[in-house]
């Protein structure tokens, strides 16, 4: 909340040349690994997140099995070379907590009913960090979910607004995270409307607040098509094969 | 790891097609699997790599920090090698503490960079007794296939051989490459009954009674070895071992330093 | 707006759908999403969809499929969730006095019980029929609503396999590896002269001399790797052709 570090210039251009509604580049990849039954990789700005899926599969130890469905469990981690400082390798608080937040927003558009006793396990590493690391973990994780088959509602899109200089921004960089005032992630299914994730921290209005949700919200349903077209790409050949119409002698 | 059961058949084939000189990819017993790589993957590592052998895969970084000295390494830098065996890489690999075989790799690993003496460790001493550079190599694996230790080995090269250090950061004047020179490859062997094999994959580990891992420098001579699992090696493994690996280690060498 | 194809068969056939190349060129072709609208409340919610108010979405990622009034996904990757009938091929993973654990490729461990078994097995001596780590060609006998699967063995066919390889393929490649009418299955033995057995869980069983396994298995990789669909069986057929690496088994002595 530093007076001297200026976010916003004259012509209403961020630290990094964008408008303020304007996200990074967003690159997202499916099925990048070989073992995980599902997978994905997201380049984000400077972050680059790779999310595992492993399940379902019987929940071990047993007392965590729900007769009823499924349960999802998510491991978020930051590599140790992910930031600037070296990170200490093993779970912290901050760790712990978006694990829980990420695998909750998940659970509401798995259809956990289908696989009672049983986990979905998911595991998001952080390969570089820049801020926003939760969203993309999630838009990343989302799409490995579906890469692995598992049944699911949508998938989930997330991305943060804030506010920097006083102007509400989208998708806040590092610096802007650090000086900005505020700054809100949020977890969203285009496909239902529903908010899964929602996390704020700084000084807003409510006025403020609803800019900054209608703006993250039209992103979600931007990163949502990337979402699409990662599944797309990945299964492509196959498609452009059956497209062709072909028959087999 | 967790308990991974192999099927007994699948062990009796990988021992069957191994006394024919074959393998189930259909390589010799002494052929690498193909092995691609990219540096400078990860732009907040001051050096970084990321290595697939067959379908092993591993990311290094390598970050460095002003630190203190050892009290009896007083004019010398420190490397720290950790190893994280990622749950995401194999359904074996569990979250939380690092694991034994965790532990075994990076310190493998380490003492193959330490004792060829690859990394110049006075050049990284700013200040005797007060104040050196602190070297910490990161390893993740992300998919694991077997043969950790020449995977993790080849990556940690390479990301040490393009680490710069970060002395601007620090107000310590320019940054320099770290002052490296040398390529100590390792060569790993697995025993299967009576057959050695190179470059084993995930189910030639799982079917193996003993491991063998030998780092060999440039000139062809031995810098570290680790013999590993439950089984033993007898004399005659242990010299052809050497010897295979002595020819072995020119060619992997030439793969990674030419990209080839 | 996707128009409905029309089609043969029955609602019964339903539960047996998967994609094969036959199945691929029968549908019209499209890729879906989770959460893309595959139809309205004119059409039965089939597999691998869900109904919301009056339309019904994709589940799973795969190729939209119309079939009786039905409206299926046929996925492209998921688990195999056991159906009593099935036969599969599964890892022995536990023994109990009586029992065993097996490990059957899908999120559940099933249970054999020692009296499902073609032996007469007296209590206590389980592991002299059955050791962790062998393999059993098994079918499903139950599933419960808690997804709890016994399995069986007694049945004409239904053994230990004690030579050969084992593959594990996500279910939704078994009707590729099978081919349109079982073209590729036929295909792969023809030129390995191997005994090919596919599980419905996706694990599949190789038996035959060292070079045949070794090339069927790379043939079954391509298959699985291979997210074509058109001209597989062609390209399948020029890899069967080329060689291998491993001796003839009948030039080798006994070690």
């Amino acid at each position: 909340m530093s007076e001297d570090i200026v976010l916003l210039n004259s012509d209403g251009l961020r630290v990094d040349g964008r408008a303020l509604d304007e996200l990074r580049p967003i690159k997202i990849e499916a099925g990048v690994l070989g073992n995980a039954d599902g997978s994905a990789y997201v380049e984000w700005g400077a972050n680059k997140v790779l999310a595992a899926v492993y399940g379902p599969k019987e929940a071990q130890p047993k007392y965590l099995q729900d007769t009823a469905k499924a349960i999802v469990q998510v491991n978020y981690n930051m590599a140790a070379f992910s930031g600037d400082e070296r990170v200490r390798p093993g779970p912290n608080r901050r760790a712990t907590e978006i694990s829980k937040i990420t695998a909750e927003a998940l659970e509401n558009v798995i259809l956990t009913n289908q696989f009672p006793r049983a986990s979905i396990d998911v595991y998001i590493e952080v390969l570089e960090a820049d801020a926003g690391t939760r969203c993309a973990g999630l838009t990343a994780a989302s799409v490995a979910i579906a890469d692995a088959g598992i049944p699911m509602i949508g998938m989930v899109a997330a991305c943060a607004a804030g506010k920097i200089d006083g102007h509400i921004a989208l998708d806040l960089g590092k610096k802007e995270d650090n000086f900005g005032q505020a700054d809100m992630p949020l977890g969203y299914v285009p496909g239902t409307g529903e908010i899964v994730l929602l996390q704020m921290d700084g000084h807003m209005t409510m006025v403020e607040f609803r800019k900054a949700m209608d703006m993250a919200i039209s992103a979600c349903e931007q990163i949502h098509e990337l979402q699409i077209g990662a599944l797309r790409r990945r299964y492509a050949v196959n498609y452009a094969d059956m497209d062709d119409g072909g028959t087999e002698q | 790891m967790k308990r991974t059961i192999i099927p007994e058949i699948k062990k009796e084939l990988i021992y069957k097609l191994a006394q024919c000189g074959c393998r189930e990819d259909d390589r010799s017993l002494e052929d690498f699997r193909s092995i691609s790589f990219e540096t400078d993957v990860i732009s907040t590592a001051e050096g970084s790599a990321r290595l697939t052998l067959g379908k092993t895969d591993v990311l290094v970084g390598v970050k460095l920090q002003p630190g203190e000295p050892y009290p009896d390494k007083q004019d010398q830098g420190v490397l720290m090698t950790g190893c994280e065996l990622k749950p995401m890489a194999h359904p074996g690999f569990e979250s939380g503490a690092p694991s034994d075989e965790s532990v075994e790799i990076a310190r493998v690993v380490d003492r193959g960079i330490r004792e060829s003496g690859m990394l110049d460790m006075q050049a990284l001493c700013i200040e005797p007794g007060k104040k050196i550079w602190m070297v910490f190599l990161d390893i993740h694996v992300i998919n694991y296939d077997g043969n950790l230790f020449d995977a993790a080995t080849m990556a940690s090269l390479l990301a040490l051989h393009t680490t710069a250090v970060p002395a601007s950061r620090f107000g310590l004047g320019e940054d320099f490459p770290l002052p490296v020179n040398l390529w100590p490859v390792t060569i790993t062997f697995v025993k299967l009954r009576d057959i050695l094999m190179a470059d084993p994959t995930v189910n030639e580990e799982l079917s193996a009674d003993a491991r063998f891992t030998v780092s060999v420098d440039d000139n062809g001579h031995f810098r570290a070895m680790q013999k590993g699992l439950k089984g033993s090696l007898t004399y005659d493994d242990v010299v052809r071992a050497l010897d295979m690996a002595q020819k072995m280690s020119l060619e992997l060498r030439t793969r990674i330093q030419t990209g080839e | 707006m996707i128009t409905p194809f029309s089609t043969s068969g029955t609602v019964r056939c339903l539960v047996a759908i998967y994609m094969s190349e036959d199945d691929v060129q029968r549908t019209d072709r499209i890729l879906v999403i989770p959460g893309e609208s595959v139809g309205d409340s004119s059409l039965k919610s089939g597999m691998g969809t869900y109904r919301r108010g009056d339309e019904i979405f994709a589940a799973q990622l795969g190729i939209v499929n119309y079939r009786a009034g039905f409206v299926n996904v046929i996925p492209f990757s998921g688990k195999y969730q056991p159906k009593p009938g099935d036969s599969i091929i599964g890892l022995i993973q536990d023994a109990g006095p009586n029992s065993w654990m097996v490990d059957i490729h899908c999120p559940y461990t099933a249970f054999l019980h020692a009296n499902e078994t073609p032996w007469k097995v007296d209590f206590g001596t389980t592991t002299q029929y059955l050791r962790v780590g062998d393999i059993v060609l098994a079918k499903i006998s139950q599933v419960d609503e808690t997804r709890r699967v016994n399995i069986t063995m007694k049945e004409q066919g239904l053994r230990k396999l004690t030579s050969g390889q084992i593959m594990r393929l996500s279910h939704t490649k078994v009707p590729r590896v099978i081919g349109k009418g079982g073209s590729m299955i036929s295909l792969l033995k023809e030129h390995t002269g191997c005994r090919i057995f596919i599980g419905q869980n996706g694990v599949i069983w190789i038996d035959g001399e060292l070079d045949g396994m070794v090339k069927a298995s790379a043939a079954i990789e391509l298959i699985d790797r291979g997210t074509h669909l058109h001209g597989l069986t062609d390209e399948v057929r020029t890899f069967l052709l080329g060689g291998t690496n491993v001796p003839d088994t009948n030039d080798v002595d006994g070690v």
